[in-house]
């Protein structure tokens, strides 16, 4: 069976027709990751309840039982997300051998849905970094060349999706996190409108920024996870209710008639050919399906970036405050209370995040706030302006998501202002609060290329609408690595 | 402006980092660039624009005054976790020093 292109419906399918136990398929999973996992460092640890919860799906399915949406579909988790029980790290040493208290609002709506929890994450050091090299625990390998770097922070979900390790996974987006590893590793990653899904139980970095998102081979069965985990939660005060994804019924559709906005901004000089001609040829595939392509401008986007790395170093900074070695995680002990949280965060965080720390207490201090914060917060604001201009005009907004193909490991580690270039197209939509997707659309050299969709905040349903279409006249996404 | 070694110092402090002096003049060329890299927002006119300063455009998210009690081995995982403890209680180092009595 090839359990690398196993979409949701396939799986239900064969649990239907009594072809496959839930118990067998976990047990391929579980064989595959044990086998593959060695070369790519993808997964940190496999659940040790995983078989056992498929048992219990088993039963229920011989039972009689009515399937929800994802019984017996097997989901990886990014380490930063929390599970009752298991070891939750966020890829650093300040909190190795740290076991969750309790699980995040979209691991309890998972299992209310049928999911069976496979597995932990690698990622990038506390989600900082954009290759996956950070990590405490070693840098994660690209499938597709295990020379080259995956993309991060979401490091290990991408690796795991692509390498065929489950067909779903979650990760987190606070600057491009899904979206630029899923466009690395071939495959398909969401950034949902921020308060579409809810942050409790997700270990912080930027709040105002920070999205759990789906990735998968398929724009349907990220669309059929964001269904399971999206919607009010009592615990994340910003998340919001009264949605509709209405998954099924998108598929039909096509794109005829849908207004699709190029943004001049987005394929500029020093973008990699191979990227911009792979991305144009999406857009055109979009445009025999019946959309029509539309010149748009974003002029406030050469600004992002930069107001990016003020605003996330900033919230990241005070977030990160809570690693003081004293209620959970590393500890060191120094001669006094100041000296011990100096030598706890010296020898706890990795340098990536020692410098995002560093840089957020530096542009929150007296005198410079105004220069800085301030100016940054005033800049989100133009950027956001800058998207409810265009969808105005526009259902859809499409560009890459990633200015370059997966780049060798170790090329960008001790650069990283060149690091951070590589999230010049993702991290507009984080500021700008609204919903982006990274699909697969081609490849060079062997190596994946993702394009990307954005939206209007809550309109979810027009990126699959357009992806869903997408997928059905290509086949990119069913490419596998060997 | 550039990053002296004595202001990544004292950045280091107020972000409760030990730095080596090595690191030091690491993180004083890296910020230093990146610091670089962010002054483009100066070129942007942003006079009389607003502050995005919510990103869910909620505002008030009420809920009923109730006290809810927390499981029990949600209590005692919390515990478990503490670097260093007496029995239930959490064990700090002394927060005020250098007193006399």
């Amino acid at each position: 069976m090839d359990i690398q292109n196993l979409r949701i419906k396939d799986i239900h399918a064969l649990y239907e027709q009594k072809e496959l136990s839930s118990k067998e398929l976990v047990s391929m999973y579980l064989d595959r990751i044990e086998s593959e996992n060695p070369s790519l460092n993808a997964m940190l640890s496999v659940s040790k309840d995983a078989l056992e919860e498929a048992e219990g799906i088993d039963e229920a399915i011989a039972a009689g039982d009515e399937m929800g949406p994802l019984t017996g579909i097997p989901v990886v988790l990014k380490d930063n997300i929390l599970v009752k029980g298991w070891e939750a790290t966020a890829g650093s040493r300040i909190l190795e051998g740290h076991i969750a208290s309790y699980s995040a609002t979209v691991v309890e709506r998972l299992r209310s849905a049928g999911a069976i929890l496979v597995g932990r994450a690698n990622m990038d050091d506390a989600a900082m970094g954009s290759s996956g090299e950070t990590s405490h625990f070693g840098a994660t390998k690209n499938p597709w060349d295990t020379s080259k770097i995956p993309g991060g922070s979401s490091s290990g979900p991408a690796s795991a999706v692509a390498a065929g390790f489950s067909p779903v996974a979650l990760g987190s987006d606070t600057g491009g996190s899904v979206r630029l590893p899923a466009a690395l590793c071939g495959v398909v990653g969401l950034k949902p409108t921020y308060g579409r899904v809810s942050r409790y139980g997700l270990i912080a970095m930027a709040s105002s920024l920070d999205q759990i998102g789906p990735m998968a081979r398929t724009v349907l069965d990220a669309a059929r996870v964001l269904q399971a985990i999206e919607g009010k939660d009592a615990k994340d005060a910003t998340s919001l209710g009264d949605l509709d994804t209405t998954v099924p019924e998108i598929l039909e559709t096509g794109v005829k008639g849908m207004r699709i906005g190029l943004p001049k901004e987005y394929f500029i000089d020093g973008m990699d050919e191979r990227v911009k001609e792979s991305v144009l040829s999406a857009a055109r595939v979009l445009e025999s399906g019946g959309a029509e392509i539309i010149d748009v401008s974003l002029p406030n986007t050469e600004y992002a970036l930069a107001a990016y790395y003020i605003i996330m170093p900033a919230e990241a900074s005070s977030n990160l405050g809570r690693y003081d070695g004293i209620r959970y995680g590393f500890s060191s002990s120094g001669k006094d209370l100041i000296d011990s949280y100096e030598q706890t965060r010296g020898a706890g965080f990795g340098r990536e995040v020692q410098r995002r720390i560093m840089l957020g207490s530096f542009v929150l201090s007296a005198g410079y706030y105004d220069a800085y914060y301030r100016k940054a917060l005033q800049a989100r604001t133009l950027i956001k302006q800058d998207f409810d201009n265009v969808f105005k005009e526009v259902d859809l907004v499409l560009g890459p998501t990633s200015p370059a193909l997966a780049w060798p490991i170790g090329e960008k580690f001790d650069d990283p202002l060149a690091m951070y270039l590589a999230d010049i197209y993702t991290i507009s939509a984080n500021l700008a609060t609204i919903p982006a997707m990274s699909i697969p659309c081609g490849f060079s050299d062997g190596l994946p290329i993702g394009f990307q969709l954005m939206a209007k905040p809550f309109n979810e349903h027009a990126m699959f609408r357009a992806g869903a279409y997408y997928q059905s006249v290509t086949d990119w996404h069913q490419r596998t690595p060997v | 402006m550039a990053f002296t070694d004595e202001d990544i110092r004292h950045i280091a402090h107020l972000s409760r980092l030990q730095v080596s002096d090595e690191d030091v003049a690491t993180y004083r060329d890296q910020l230093g660039a990146i610091l670089e890299y962010v002054n483009k927002l100066k070129e942007l006119d942003t006079e009389n624009v607003p502050e995005l300063a919510h990103a869910a455009g909620v505002v008030n998210t009420l809920r009923k005054d109730e006290v809810v009690g927390c499981e029990s081995n949600v209590r005692d995982a919390a515990i478990e976790a503490f670097p260093l403890r007496e029995g239930d209680l959490l064990e700090v180092q002394a927060v005020f020093t250098d007193r006399d009595e």
